[in-house]
């Protein structure tokens, strides 16, 4: 039952099925972190597109080795940040944190923004499971920071 | 030895009668789901016997060991040596030899920063120095614990550090023995039981190896001394060390064993009070062993629970909980071995082999399986198990680990064996 509660279809889903998975060229920069509690990794690569004045995120490719949750967690993050503004990237990236703190109990939360990643309220039951839901989204940081600063 | 899952009665242990001895294994976790705790060797639970034994000590005996005159000091300190002897007899040592530390990692550091300290100890300490041209050896299956202290010292004194490798099956590989071990190795290292594949490794063998090239013995019984009768003279090593919680004693205390003429002559580690002779604004000289390893005060409180621990253990036997466990493991191996797309890292029999079993599910990561296990009250370990050398050996991200102590019985097998089949069927299709 509860278990149901953590596993949504929307996770099941991407961990069957993940998007933007598999390291694609060209890109600007790439940053691989792993869980030293579990040895769980992955690899995120970022190539970022500035036209008028604004820097969006252009593309976002994944691959690593991990359990569902951090696995699904990445392949959503790679939806919700791509074709984004990097600000706004940054901010869902903020939200969900937000939401991984939050223990189950979210609130003030920009949901429009979180879309997808939502579904990972239930994880935030779990303190030994925040730091899987959390991987890729801190891959994906350190990686558009490398990238917005290769272009300055 | 009965087969039937469904009862609480094992072997020649009375499991119901031990299972009353620990509070905890009462609760129910995850909505009102009985525990069923497979986690032992992380940590074990604690007997009353050791709670109670700690809490006497401080609510009639509290004071500083080895300080002051007053009563309270001298019942103190009493209590502590009388801990240290009950220890030592546990494992066929004189009380002299027996050095308390926090946990067995601090006991492996211990030996490898005096190591390194000895290059300028002066003569006595000679035979302690290690540096360039020389060798360390550990293996391929230790516990980090037993493997990082090991890189350091290299570091530190330019040593190299070499290794022994294992077979697919989870034994160690002893074909290079002769050429790994050779006239440069100054210490072997090595796991008596492996936290993860439950490998219980030829000491004999190691041993005899290591002292005809005149390398000292470091050996880890951290998952051997609370599983299986242990007896330093036997198994002739020259160090050893274990962890007090992971044998039903409290956390914070572990053992540092070492031979009398090696401790003797061994400079020390960590430094400051109870742990001199003489202390000048120059210079200080230092006190005979077990002191001149326990500076400041030390876990008296945790020593005497851990003595009630190897009382409770000695009162059941080794011989007991070691048969209990095998009978145990054999069954979940079995049980294991009838669900398609479940592989065990680890030798496949009880031959030499202790009760810690960790397997793969094809298509599930080792969180999620333990996801699914928690979900019915059933607690094991999942992850690299502090042995991720271990797991690049066999190519697998993490596993999922189940290990047996004497309050376990086939219910909890049965438990785990369905738990997974049930990660199977929650996860289906999700390769």
């Amino acid at each position: 039952m509860q278990l149901d509660q953590m596993y949504q279809e929307v996770i099941l889903d991407h961990y069957r099925h993940p998007h933007h998975r598999g390291l694609v060229e060209p890109f600007d920069a790439e940053a691989h972190h792993v869980n030293p509690t579990c040895g769980d990794e992955v690899t995120v690569r970022v190539r970022l597109d500035r036209s008028d004045g604004v820097t969006t995120v252009a593309e976002v490719s994944h691959e690593g080795l991990g359990c569902s949750i951090s696995q699904a967690s990445t392949s959503v993050m790679s939806d919700l940040v791509t074709g984004r503004p990097l600000d706004r990237a940054l901010a869902a990236q903020e939200e969900f944190r937000l939401l991984m703190q939050s223990k189950g109990e979210p609130a003030d939360l920009d949901q429009d923004l979180l879309d997808d990643a939502m579904a990972f309220a239930g994880v935030a039951r779990y303190p030994a499971r925040v730091k899987c839901a959390l991987l890729g989204w801190m891959a994906f940081v350190d990686a558009a920071a490398r990238a917005a600063g290769t272009e300055d | 030895m009965t087969s039937d899952l469904g009862t609480r009665t094992t072997t020649t242990l009375d499991v119901a009668r031990i299972r009353s001895d620990f509070p905890i294994l009462q609760r129910t976790v995850r909505g009102g789901r009985p525990l069923v705790y497979l986690d032992s060797g992380a940590t074990s639970q604690k007997p009353v016997q050791v709670l109670d034994a700690e809490r006497t000590f401080y609510e009639t005996h509290n004071a500083a060991v080895h300080r002051g005159a007053h009563q309270l000091a001298e019942e103190a300190t009493e209590a502590y040596e009388q801990a240290r002897a009950t220890i030592a007899a546990f494992i066929g040592a004189a009380p002299g030899e027996v050095v308390f530390t926090k946990n067995a990692t601090e006991g492996v550091n211990l030996v490898a920063y005096a190591m390194s300290n000895a290059a300028t100890a002066g003569p006595e300490a000679a035979r302690f120095v290690v540096g360039p041209g020389d060798s360390i050896v550990v293996t391929e299956m230790e516990h980090h614990a037993n493997l990082v202290p090991w890189q350091m010292l290299a570091q530190r004194t330019g040593a190299t550090l070499r290794w022994l490798g294992i077979t697919d099956g989870g034994r160690l590989d002893l074909s290079d023995l002769d050429t790994v071990v050779d006239a440069t190795t100054k210490v072997v290292a090595f796991t008596h039981q492996s936290n993860v594949l439950g490998t219980v490794n030829p000491a004999d063998v190691l041993v005899r190896r290591a002292h005809a090239v005149g390398a000292l013995v470091v050996v880890d019984a951290a998952q051997s001394v609370p599983h299986q009768p242990v007896d330093v003279r036997a198994l002739g090593a020259d160090y050893l060390v274990f962890s007090g919680h992971k044998m039903l004693g409290p956390l914070g205390v572990g053992v540092l064993w070492g031979r009398a003429e090696l401790l003797a002559a061994m400079p020390p580690f960590l430094t400051g009070g109870s742990m001199i002779e003489v202390v000048r604004m120059e210079g200080s000289t230092f006190a005979a062993p077990p002191q001149r390893f326990e500076a400041g005060v030390p876990m008296a409180a945790q020593a005497v629970g851990l003595a009630a621990a190897c009382d409770y253990l000695t009162a059941v036997g080794m011989d007991t909980v070691a048969a209990h466990e095998r009978a145990l493991t054999s069954l979940a191996l079995e049980g294991l071995a009838q669900l398609p797309g479940v592989r065990v890292v680890g030798p496949l029999t009880t031959e030499a082999r202790g009760g810690a079993v960790s397997f793969v599910v094809d298509g599930i990561h080792a969180h999620d399986v333990g996801q699914v296990l928690d979900d019915l009250g059933v607690e094991v370990r999942v992850g690299h198990h502090c042995a991720w050398p271990l797991m690049r050996r066999f190519a697998v991200p993490a596993t999922t680990r189940a290990t047996f102590y004497l309050y376990n019985d086939e219910s909890d097998v049965a438990a785990l064996v369905a738990g997974v089949g049930h990660a199977q069927t929650f996860f289906g299709g999700a390769a």
